[in-house]
């Protein structure tokens, strides 16, 4: 198969806003393709649309407007609840931020991981089921002897090891990583990540991965999208993104990234202004304007489309008119 | 693995352990328990363990106060109030017991409903609950046996009504709070249906408080059954029960006889603080986080 394995198109998502007859842009006309095997990062700030975007993927919410395309089928306009039946849902799997928020607190470790097994994956017999979760336990390094322990009963970051476990148990083509790591200490952190990495290697799985940690995201990406108040504003190689970004609030977000280098000599660029509201925004309006420090005319009048800066580099801004600085 | 690690015989043994530690740390949830058994001892045994017919009455020893034959006294025909008041538990406990499952059941589940899908169901059973919020629930009660007439199902039934309201708000309010719960959204990934993740995913985790609430909901619904017998629209003389005795022996206290009334109404209290201490131990053992 030679398309990518999940494609987005035009994706919007709107959330009515309690008591008006107004709506907040969560997702406002979002593109994006993933190819088998990589790993997508999804950087943007706190309430940039980033959680909405990855349930509008995961099919958890109803998208507004647009498709969402798995190996070429659409998905984007099945119904929650029926795609919840379907025989794609085991495809596309959600590891989620807060672990314990995440687990059934009356659900052991078993049983959760368990769940997946027998409602998705037909595996209804007890013993074939302590079989199979004894694998995937086997797989996220969780202790046998912990199956038996409630949520509360275990560690971060042995809950998040359950969140794993959950997630790959029926080898899902696409994983989610919704910060999988930001609600962990740090020194768990690590372990969970380098968990992650070996998984895809040998599950074969495709990551999504999202985060506000640009480091994490860095490290762990071969693309990465930048996400601001609905709309992704750059997107290209992990690498290049972070060497040679353009988007002012891309180059905002790199000069932001702390670095062990306390004699070097680094510029950085401060946001200041107000946030433009993600509830009605102007259609003509640059997302950026309000707090963009290159801002002219032109980004009152007309919202910047993507345009290529290159083979895979991808720009919304009026400042690179032209594919060049 | 030798066994399945979620096997029921692990869960029992946790629970069991569990529970032994709760004791050990709130010494008044020992009492309540041993109270409680008590009185679900007297419920069970009462009428083959009382010294006399509780409704025999004896013409020569009618009012007499307590003494080493009847310890609680006698009643206005000479019947002991000792015995009246231990063969009464089984039906005050009965009743009660009856209606706060009914209303228990009913409401909590349309409450969840409600609160789950929303809508049109949320709407209709918000309405429901207002309505009877709307009134002074005793006086409710009282309409509802005089429309319907005084059975014992009807006032099972009508107990259980004037209670729905309260746990009907309390499973909604639950339920509300825990519909977009990270758990719920795994629930959906791992292919739950609505209905499913609502009676294995949300359902179980509201329980603790509607069981804590159905434990002091308990007392509350022995005071009713004791009120509308008191008013004499509950269960017909000469039914041994502690509303109707208190009722009976409210009479005679003026004239210096109060063992009447005194005991079936110690009874009535000691039944519904029972149910009531019972409630906090129940809470601290149906919520898992205490569990260690």
């Amino acid at each position: 198969m030679s398309g990518p394995l999940l494609a987005v198109r035009e994706a919007r998502k709107r959330f009515p806003v309690r008591g008006t007859r107004r709506w907040v842009h969560a997702v406002d006309g979002v593109n994006f393709t993933i190819e088998a095997g990589e790993c997508l990062g999804l950087v943007g700030e706190s309430g940039c649309g980033k959680s909405t975007l990855v349930r509008l993927v995961a099919r958890l919410l109803e998208p507004t407007a647009g498709q969402i395309l798995l190996d070429g089928q659409e998905i984007g306009s099945v119904p929650v609840t029926e795609f919840a039946r379907g025989p794609l849902r085991a495809a596309i799997q959600m590891v989620f931020q807060d672990p314990a928020d995440s687990l059934n607190p009356r659900f052991t470790a078993f049983d959760t991981i368990a769940d997946p097994l027998a409602r998705l994956g037909g595996v209804k017999d007890r013993r074939t089921q302590a079989e199979r979760v004894a694998a995937v336990a086997d797989l996220v390094r969780l202790p046998d002897e912990l199956l038996g322990r409630l949520p509360h009963q275990l560690s971060g970051g042995q809950q998040q090891r359950v969140g794993i476990a959950r997630a790959i148990a029926l080898s899902p083509k696409l994983l989610i990583l919704d910060e999988p790591t930001s609600a962990l200490d740090v020194s768990v952190q690590a372990v969970i990540l380098h968990l992650l990495v070996e998984l895809r290697e040998r599950l074969g799985m495709t990551y999504l991965f999202v985060s506000h940690d640009l480091n994490l995201v860095r490290l762990i990406s071969d693309r990465v999208l930048v996400m601001y108040s609905g709309v992704i504003v750059e997107s290209g190689p992990a690498g290049e993104v972070f060497t040679h970004p353009y988007h002012p609030y891309t180059r905002a977000l790199i000069s932001a990234i702390p670095v062990a280098d306390p004699g070097g000599r680094r510029e950085r660029i401060r946001l200041i202004g107000e946030p433009q509201s993600p509830v009605d925004p102007r259609p003509t309006v640059c997302r950026f304007y309000g707090r963009c420090p290159e801002r002219f005319d032109r980004c009152l009048r007309e919202m910047p489309a993507l345009r290529a800066m290159g083979t895979s580099h991808e720009v919304a801004c009026h400042r690179y008119e032209g594919g060049s600085r | 693995m030798s066994a399945p690690a979620s096997g029921a015989g692990f869960a029992l043994r946790q629970a069991l352990r569990h529970g032994r530690h709760l004791l050990a740390e709130n010494p008044l949830s020992l009492v309540a328990f041993v109270m409680m058994v008590s009185f679900l001892g007297l419920a069970l045994l009462g009428q083959w363990i009382v010294p006399f017919d509780p409704l025999a009455s004896d013409a020569t020893a009618q009012l007499q106060a307590p003494s080493r034959v009847h310890w609680f006294g006698t009643d206005q025909v000479g019947r002991d109030i000792l015995s009246r008041v231990v063969v009464a538990t089984r039906l005050d406990l009965a009743i009660s017991a009856s209606a706060v499952v009914l209303s228990f059941a009913a409401g909590s589940v349309a409450g969840a409903c409600a609160g789950f899908y929303g809508g049109w169901l949320e709407r209709i059973t918000s309405r429901v609950v207002d309505t009877i919020m709307a009134f002074p629930l005793f006086v409710l009660a009282m309409g509802i046996i005089v429309a319907v007439g005084t059975t014992l199902t009807n006032i099972i039934i009508t107990i259980a009504v004037i209670n729905f309201p309260s746990y009907a708000r309390m499973a909604r309010a639950e339920v509300n709070v825990r519909r977009e719960a990270g758990y719920v959204e795994a629930a959906r990934l791992a292919g739950n249906s609505p209905g499913r993740i609502l009676a294995l995913h949300v359902y179980p985790n509201c329980l603790p408080p509607l069981i804590v609430q159905a434990s002091m909901n308990m007392g509350w619904a022995m005071l009713s059954v004791a009120g509308l017998s008191f008013i004499g629209l509950g269960v017909r003389p000469p039914t041994p029960e502690w509303g109707i005795m208190v009722s009976e022996g409210a009479a005679f206290m003026i004239s210096g006889e109060w063992w009447a009334a005194f005991f079936p109404g110690l009874a009535l209290m000691l039944a519904v603080l029972t149910f009531n201490l019972l409630g906090d131990a129940l809470r601290d053992l149906v919520d898992p986080r205490r569990r260690t």
